[in-house]
């Protein structure tokens, strides 16, 4: 689903640049539950924004499904975006005029979806994290945990190939970081990959494998005992 | 171009819009008060055009009157400040010479005299013309018929009098026509009764007499008073005036540089201040309208500008759903149009009220100032059309800024 091979990032800070990636090599397939684990500045974001096509890499090679991710254009990103990967931020990144509902339905409109439908689908969707009754709601009704939902609900309207989640629990506390994670899990076993961002132990441990990142390179990956469990 | 038609495009708009209804009530303010201002200003133009054709009207607007005064240069023997008069063979003389340039010449003497009817009595103005004088100065009548040709052959003792002079001398519901007024102890009979002008008018309250009536009665032989003269369509009026005046002088012995001798007014050039001066009016009407909705424009991309940095986020959490960067363009383009041509839109609307209530406070009556202030439905439209264009040019610089930063930089935490 995702090959990485020595991927290398850096920026440019002034007239010197900062290594932040050197050379990593990563293999996630489909249905895998990913955590990258890592102090603040280890380079999580920057290579989960390259994963998700929201930054370019420098050196390396970047397989998304097979496609090689090579000079993209704008145009081109946005459409891959919208097709195979789903965005989980820390802070939500909900539309603050839009409702719940319109919110999970935009990516579908970027699909060019009829609004009938794209609002049926969001619906089912909001249905799934829980949430029905609280469609019609704006983001700044909602407390942290509904919103981390709803934006889970969004990042899935689109049945996408790849939910990309930077820190999705950063910003909740530890009863709602819980349901978050399992929601992801309950997603993870209907076959959904998921790749997560977090720097907290005990969210890492949910997840299905850890890999661990230091001063821009791998230092381990490994699988938890939640795979032994499962399997 | 499909996107226009489609629902979800007004939604998004419409969503945003709402969203920030400062921002979008102070765009529309800018371009709204440029429109109206254009709309306003050229409608009041126009109305001050037709108060001053209605005022013109009842003229023929290419005349020139010419009158004697006092000479200021000796000549031929003669002292400075010598009188004299006009005669009747000056007017055969012009009338031959400027066959070709003029159309209609009126001689006139006049006069003031006590009018006395029964009990009633008054001061006017005693003219002798002849009826080619309604053909430069129209006059409107209440009762009647003005001067023909046969008075002025038979020396009818006939007068038309104005609609003041019958109020003050006849009975309320009294019939004027045919009646008999004095004029200097000489009984007339009455008619025509002629309504004020609206427009100018250079005689006042004037009873008018046949002109060969006038000369004979009161005694002024060949002598006349002054004349008006009406030029045939497409002759220099300027020009005219000035040949006229050099065969006068001539005829009169008065020296051709003398400027005081003959007093002359031309209607023509006059009017062409007035005219000139409305065409700059207009001019600067549209340049004060077309300025200020430029500025109404520019300050609807400044705040597009300005919402789209505000909205930096947003725009960026909306690429990383997949919008690709020409529907946010598109999007905010279409935002810009949208508040310019609602904003245009209200701005005619205000405009068309104003004017509206203009023409109902001062657009009628004798002492109307603005006459029917409308604007030409074309003009409209340009303006229209212009703004749409301007609110897509300018639209473009927000929306080339909304995607000019890389996703990733957008949706940067902070
Ligand atoms: N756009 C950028 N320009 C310059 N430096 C950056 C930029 N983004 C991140 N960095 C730096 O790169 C390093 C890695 O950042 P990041 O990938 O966000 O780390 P993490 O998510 O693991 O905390 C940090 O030192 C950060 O300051
Ligand atoms: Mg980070």
């Amino acid at each position: 689903m995702i090959e990485i091979k020595k991927l290398h990032k850096s920026y440019p800070i002034g007239k010197d640049s900062l290594h932040v990636l050197k050379g990593i090599d990563l293999h996630i397939k489909e249905g895998e539950f990913v955590s990258i684990m890592g102090s603040s500045g280890s380079g999580k974001s920057t290579l989960l924004n390259i994963v998700g096509l929201l930054d370019e890499h420098d050196e390396g090679e970047y397989y998304l499904n097979g496609q090689l991710i090579d000079n993209l254009n704008e145009k081109k990103a946005a459409i891959l975006r919208n097709k195979f990967l789903g965005f989980v931020f820390q802070s939500f990144n909900l539309i603050s005029y839009k409702t719940a509902l319109e919110n999970v339905a935009l990516p579908l409109y970027y699909k060019g979806m009829a609004r009938k439908e794209r609002l049926k689908i969001a619906m089912d969707y909001l249905d799934k994290v829980e949430l029905k009754d609280w469609a019609n709601h704006l983001p700044n009704e909602l407390s942290g945990g509904q919103k981390q939902r709803v934006a889970i609900a969004r990042a899935l309207v689109t049945q996408p190939k790849v939910v990309l989640a930077d820190e999705p629990t950063g910003a909740l506390d530890s009863t709602t970081t819980d349901n978050v994670m399992d929601l992801l899990r309950d997603i993870n076993n209907e076959g959904m990959t998921v790749f997560v961002i977090t720097h907290e132990e005990e969210v890492a441990e949910q997840t299905k494998r850890i890999v661990r990142l230091k001063d821009g390179v791998i230092i381990s990956d490994e699988l938890t005992n939640i795979n032994s469990k499962a399997v | 171009m499909k996107f226009l038609f489609d629902s979800d495009t007004w939604q998004e708009i419409y969503g945003s819009i709402r969203k920030n209804k400062t921002r979008t009530a102070i765009t529309i303010v800018g371009v709204l008060w440029g429109i109206f201002l254009l709309v306003v200003l050229l409608g009041a133009a126009r109305g001050i055009e037709n108060n001053f054709n209605k005022i013109f009207g009842n003229f023929a607007t290419n005349s020139v009157f010419i009158f004697p005064r006092a000479t200021e240069i000796p000549f031929k023997g003669f002292q400075k400040n010598r009188r004299f008069s006009l005669t009747t063979k000056d007017v055969e003389v012009l009338k031959s010479e400027y066959s070709n340039e003029i159309k209609l010449l009126a001689p006139r003497s006049q006069t003031s005299n006590l009018i006395v009817k029964d009990f009633k009595t008054g001061n006017f103005q005693v003219s002798g013309d002849y009826p080619v004088l309604d053909k430069i100065q129209k006059k409107e009548l209440m009762y009647g018929r003005f001067l023909n040709g046969n008075d002025i052959l038979s020396y009818a003792k006939v007068c038309v009098i104005s609609e003041e002079m019958y109020k003050q001398l006849f009975e309320k519901n009294e019939m004027p026509i045919g009646q008999l007024v004095k004029i200097n102890s000489i009984n007339y009979k009455v008619v025509g009764v002629y309504k004020r002008s609206n427009g100018i008018s250079f005689d006042g309250d004037t009873a008018y007499i046949p002109f060969s009536t006038f000369q004979k009665v009161y005694n002024r032989g060949n002598r006349i008073g002054w004349m008006m003269i009406t030029a045939n369509d497409g002759i220099d009026i300027e020009q005219m005036e000035v040949d006229i005046l050099l065969t006068l002088k001539n005829l009169h012995k008065v020296h051709p540089d003398d400027k005081r001798a003959f007093g002359s007014i031309n209607l023509g050039v006059e009017i062409g201040k007035v005219t000139g001066f409305l065409t700059g009016m207009q001019f600067l009407t549209w340049f004060v309208g077309i300025a200020t909705l430029i500025a109404g424009v520019f300050a609807i991309g400044n705040i597009l500008l300005i919402t789209v940095k505000e909205r930096t986020k947003e725009i960026g959490i909306r690429r990383a759903l997949g919008a690709t960067p020409i529907s946010i363009r598109r999007q905010i383009v279409l935002e810009s149009i949208f508040l310019t041509t609602v904003a245009g839109m209200l701005g005619i609307v205000f405009g068309a009220l104003v004017l509206f209530g203009l023409d109902k406070m001062v657009g009628s009556g004798d002492d109307a100032i603005l006459i029917n202030p409308t604007v030409n439905i074309p003009i409209i439209l340009l303006a229209f059309l212009l703004l749409v264009i301007l609110g897509t040019l300018i639209g473009m610089i927000p929306a080339y800024m909304a995607t000019i930063v890389k996703p990733i930089e957008a949706l940067r935490e902070e």
